[in-house]
């Protein structure tokens, strides 16, 4: 009998065939260790008695949501960060390129077959190269630092498979949002999702991160592309043997599969205040927007800002909108500096900020209040996350955040 | 005997704790801030000894351990659902707080009817009537009966 993507790395990764349910110890390839966590962290990994973390090679401590630090009360968690790795001589540690998710494929640490846990739900972005990379808390990641171990359940899969071409207009966060509602926000809880069929095949690595990213928020434990030659050279490997094996057999067994032709997706929103409650932007009616957010690990990559940068191109956003465009991280910054898509954003009336995890966890750069409307290409609209509790998040694409930031209300990028 | 506070389906980790307040020093700092969203009397409200009954999802969203920490600092003696998200699920387990999956409970109570959990047998009495959960398996139920991930490792050293 065959076997699915998630089934092939957790038993490459413990060293015999695996089925469904099982309960395994799996080593972890690597760990991502995010600033807000960090305090928690350490102060567990000390109440258990651990002295060195078990191999500093294999840590990745990346200060993102809390810098630059936008309350003294942040800073902690700055210093609790850097003092950790010097004390422990992790010397993978990133005190402002960007967002973890971003840096964990982008700077080279995670590889297609990698084992990936990380103190962030959002973890499981990493299976864009065929890596099972998954969120966990602080207590059980202290563990991990002291034996490189975890136990986990191997999830069934659904396979979601989509074919055909994509409309104009329609991007990967069209597809996921969708998904997302139909499968809701506990539809794929414990979970696999393989992505396959040949639209995703032609999609850039950075468009297929914007799915993984997102596949928690129907409660999946992970989800998975194969690897192939774009994710070799995004990754800057050859595929060996195990890599290029990664895709799910034939006959392999899955819970549910879901196909889609891609013909049919339309441009979304998620409305306030659940991502899986999920329309089509052409049923949403007349609604005035206060401000657009493009950036966070979902849609900050250089893709997102120049699709956005097409349609403001020359443009002015309506003047009672603030834009507010994070870069994903440095190099995404830098290349879109480089590029001139900055320029053209910036001439169309947006603000741009640091790399960082910015807004989307509501605490730099643009927070809203009672009644105000934010159309935000991150990934949770959840009540509260962005300022207020009366604070209306709408989810969207980079195309249509832009071009509900020129129109001042909420659109597609056809109108 | 303790009291019931009911939320509806897929209450996230945001709700339950926003995240301004997840970056205070100590869980205790943070606890008045439970749900504060949804109902910002409730750490008032809430005594030892009280559960939270909610229906499917409970927990989804982000990775936050201080979400079923705050819970379990403010004395709720467990949270019964009809279903958990993972990472919330796992990490409530860790830290010593226990989550009943019960599938009939949510659709046959109202906030504040009391109840009480009897956790060897998997059962749950409110209103006169008894109500089965779906046990744990065993290893997890030997971490809780420990009090949590930290403390059974201590057990076993």
């Amino acid at each position: 009998m065959g076997h699915t993507m998630i089934e092939k790395i957790i038993a490459h990764n413990v060293g015999r065939e695996v089925k469904p349910g099982d309960i395994v110890t799996v080593n972890s390839d690597y760990v991502m260790l995010d600033d807000i966590m960090m305090p928690f962290i350490v102060s567990k990994f000390k109440e258990m008695g651990f002295k060195k973390v078990w191999d500093p090679g294999k840590v990745v401590i990346i200060c993102d949501h809390l810098v630059p630090a936008s309350q003294v009360d942040d800073t902690r968690a700055y210093h609790i960060s850097c003092d950790f790795a010097e004390e422990q001589g992790i010397g993978n540690l990133h005190r402002s390129d960007g967002i973890c998710h971003q840096l964990m494929t982008e700077a080279g640490y995670v590889k297609p077959g990698h084992v990936v846990f990380g103190t962030d739900s959002h973890t499981t972005t990493y299976g864009c190269v065929g890596a099972f990379s998954t969120g966990i808390g602080y207590t059980e990641m202290a563990g991990i630092l002291g034996t490189g171990q975890l136990w986990v359940r191997v999830p069934s899969t659904i396979k979601v498979n989509i074919t055909g071409k994509l409309p104009e207009n329609v991007m990967s966060k069209d597809i996921i949002l969708r998904i997302i509602g139909d499968l809701t926000a506990a539809g794929a809880t414990y979970k696999a999702l393989e992505f396959t069929g040949d639209t995703v095949e032609n999609m850039s690595v950075a468009s297929r991160m914007t799915m993984t990213n997102m596949a928690i928020e129907a409660g999946a434990k992970c989800g998975l592309f194969a690897p192939d030659a774009k994710t070799a050279e995004y990754c800057g490997i050859e595929l060996d043997e195990f890599q290029a094996s990664l895709k799910g057999d034939e006959d392999a067994v899955y819970e549910a599969v879901m196909n889609y032709k891609a013909e049919d997706f339309v441009p979304v929103m998620a409305v306030p205040s659940n991502v899986d409650h999920v329309v089509p932007i052409s049923e949403l009616g007349d609604v005035n927007v206060d401000q657009v957010f493009l950036g966070s690990c979902t849609n900050g990559r250089l893709e997102d800002l120049m699709a956005a940068a097409e349609i403001l191109k020359g443009k002015k956003i309506a003047p009672y909108v603030k834009m507010i465009v994070t870069p994903a991280s440095r190099k995404v910054y830098k290349e879109a500096l480089a590029n001139g898509t900055l320029e053209i954003l910036s001439a169309a009336g947006a603000i741009i900020t640091h790399p960082s995890c910015g807004l989307c966890c509501g605490r730099t750069g643009g927070i809203l209040t009672d009644g105000e409307v934010v159309v935000a290409t991150n990934n949770r609209n959840f009540l509260g996350r962005m300022g207020t509790s009366k604070v209306n998040i709408y989810l969207a694409s980079p195309k249509s955040a832009a071009a509900s930031a020129l129109a001042g209300k909420i659109c597609s990028a056809e109108i | 005997m303790g009291n019931i506070f009911r939320f509806y389906k897929d209450v996230d980790t945001d709700q339950i704790i926003a995240s301004q307040y997840i970056i205070f020093p100590t869980i205790d700092e943070m606890k008045g801030h439970t749900f504060e969203s949804l109902d910002p009397q409730f750490a008032e409200k809430v005594k030892p000894g009280d559960f939270v009954v909610a229906d499917v999802n409970f927990g989804c969203g982000s990775s936050r351990e201080q979400a079923p920490s705050v819970l379990k600092a403010l004395g709720v003696k467990a949270v019964i659902a009809k279903s958990f998200a993972r990472i919330f699920y796992r990490n409530s387990i860790n830290i010593g707080l226990p989550v009943l999956i019960c599938k009939d409970l949510y659709d046959n109570v109202e906030a504040g009817d009391e109840m009480d959990v009897n956790f060897e047998e998997g059962t749950i009495t409110a209103g006169g009537k008894t109500f089965t959960c779906t046990k744990l398996p065993e290893n997890l139920q030997a971490i809780l009966d420990q009090g949590g991930l930290i403390a059974s490792l201590d057990k076993e050293d």
